[in-house]
């Protein structure tokens, strides 16, 4: 095990850079990291169309939705692999696609994240902060999105954490991404599948692990400056007797 | 100031609000009460544009409220608007939340936006509560943070639907004080409320409605000793009675 390491953990970690190109964890960190930061900007703004009042931007963002939810993580890749480079007339590299990839496979599921995070906020909120002359935009950016987003964070970080995950399915293009590496190990010392495997699953856990903790000290943090939920949470069934 | 003009409102085929025609002068404080589904709620609504009228016009100074390509946005904020389940921003300070609209709509800086709205925390008994987050109050002071939230816009019509409903009883004293207070200092009043002392005392004319229609108008003194709608003296006779067997 530790000859195992020794010999191979820079290849490992990097690939063959710098006499090659960037590989191994460190390209898979790259590219989770990459994805995480453009697919929730996209993300919201897919969830925001999504509950948009206007059909025009309704509609197209709902049909996206359900056709990319109804696919595999794969078929998506394999069609940004193959049909991307048919439309734009020269190759995308492995790592631009799946980025690519990733970040319209996650920015759809997070826009159905963002979307019910949006709508779990108490309808009163909106209609006061437009009641005070906030437009659409100052609305959702200074008194919903901060809200939701706090509550989406769990899903968010479930969310992310599959993501890292996901970068693996690069192994199928080629993408010199740490499973990629660990297989081409694997067919080098082909005798100690059980240890290059191990580690390998041991790296991904101490990734997700590590995302998941830092995410639970944010919420904490966040639960702490403000505690509890909406204001007006309480009052909800008196006001139903009242109105009754 | 307002002017109600044969205002109908229908939701599909129920007919929320009848030929609402009414007027209310600057400086006024008009209590509009009713029972539940009278349509007082919408009423109010419609008087900030929270709800669209299918016929007639509302104007404010001359403008008619309700027209397209009015600016709605700059509309709103000058009107201050309660409502009866507070709606102060979970995730902000009480000071924040007095000071947010300012900040953006006025453009006033921080630090002056921030005295000003001390100014008014204090005006409600609040100052010292400033730094809390809305989960720390009670609902009397939740209210009371979203009056002076209100009054940071500086605004010369206040309107409140049922304020004080959602509150324990032990509470609604001080959001009535006040409101009080600022009809005092002349501030122009639609209030939507139960509250039939603070209408007596406060009001200086009070509408009845039932059933989408202002049924009567008058002075409290004379609502509330000689009114003249036989639904209006039914009205006054079960909130004075609760418990009577109906007749």
């Amino acid at each position: 095990m530790t000859e195992l390491i020794q010999t191979y953990w820079v290849y490992f970690l990097i690939g063959q850079y710098p006499n090659g190109p960037l590989g191994g964890l460190a390209l898979t960190v790259l590219l989770a990291a990459l994805a995480l930061v453009l697919a929730l900007p996209l993300g919201v703004v897919l969830g925001l169309a999504r509950i948009s009042p206007f059909r025009v931007v309704r509609w197209p963002v709902t049909a996206i939705v359900y056709v990319v939810r109804g696919v595999p993580l794969l078929m998506v890749i394999f069609w940004a692999y193959f049909f991307l480079p048919s439309v734009t007339g020269h190759k995308t590299d492995q790592f631009s696609t799946m980025l690519i990839a990733l970040v319209l496979f996650d920015g759809v599921y997070l826009a159905e994240i963002v979307r019910a995070g949006i709508l779990g906020i108490p309808k009163g909120q909106a209609e006061c902060a437009r009641s005070l002359g906030l437009g659409y935009w100052r609305t959702m950016r200074l008194v919903i999105l901060p809200q939701a987003l706090r509550h989406m964070l769990p899903s968010l970080v479930n969310q992310f954490v599959a993501t890292i995950k996901e970068t693996s399915l690069g192994y199928i293009i080629g993408l010199t991404e740490v499973s990629f590496i660990a297989a081409q190990i694997n067919t080098q010392v082909f005798t100690r599948a059980t240890e290059v495997y191990g580690l390998l699953a041991l790296t991904y856990f101490v990734l997700c692990f590590g995302l998941s903790r830092v995410a639970h000290g944010l919420e904490r943090r966040l639960t702490r400056r403000s505690p509890v939920r909406p204001a007006s949470a309480s009052p909800t069934l008196q006001s139903q007797q009242a109105s009754a | 100031m307002i002017r109600f003009d044969q205002v109908n409102k229908w939701y599909g085929a129920y007919h929320a609000l009848v030929d609402v025609t009414e007027h209310i002068a600057q400086g006024e404080v008009v209590v509009v009460c009713g029972p539940s589904g009278s349509g007082k709620s919408t009423l109010i609504r419609t008087l900030n544009r929270l709800e669209a009228i299918g016929s007639g016009t509302i104007s404010i100074n001359g403008e008619d409220i309700h027209r397209r390509g009015l600016d709605v946005n700059a509309f709103r904020s000058r009107i201050g608007f309660l409502f009866q389940q507070f709606n102060l921003f979970p995730h902000l300070t009480a000071i924040e939340n007095c000071t947010l609209a300012p900040v953006h709509l006025r453009r006033l800086t921080p630090a002056a936006a921030r005295e000003a709205s001390m100014a008014l925390l204090d005006r409600v008994g609040l100052a010292h509560k400033a730094d809390a987050y809305p989960a720390e109050l009670s609902g009397g002071q939740q209210q009371r943070v979203a009056i002076a939230r209100a009054l940071a816009m500086e605004p010369p019509l206040m309107l409140f639907d049922e304020p004080t409903s959602a509150l324990d009883p032990e509470m609604v004293g001080e959001v009535l004080l006040v409101m009080r207070a600022l009809a005092k200092d002349g501030m122009t009043m639609v209030c939507v409320t139960h509250e039939m002392g603070f209408a007596r005392e406060v009001a200086d004319r009070v509408l009845f409605m039932d059933h989408g229609k202002v049924l009567e108008r008058a002075t409290p003194e004379a609502f509330f000793n000689r009114p003249q709608h036989p639904r209006a003296q039914q009205f006054l006779s079960d909130i004075r009675t609760p418990f009577a067997q109906p007749a």
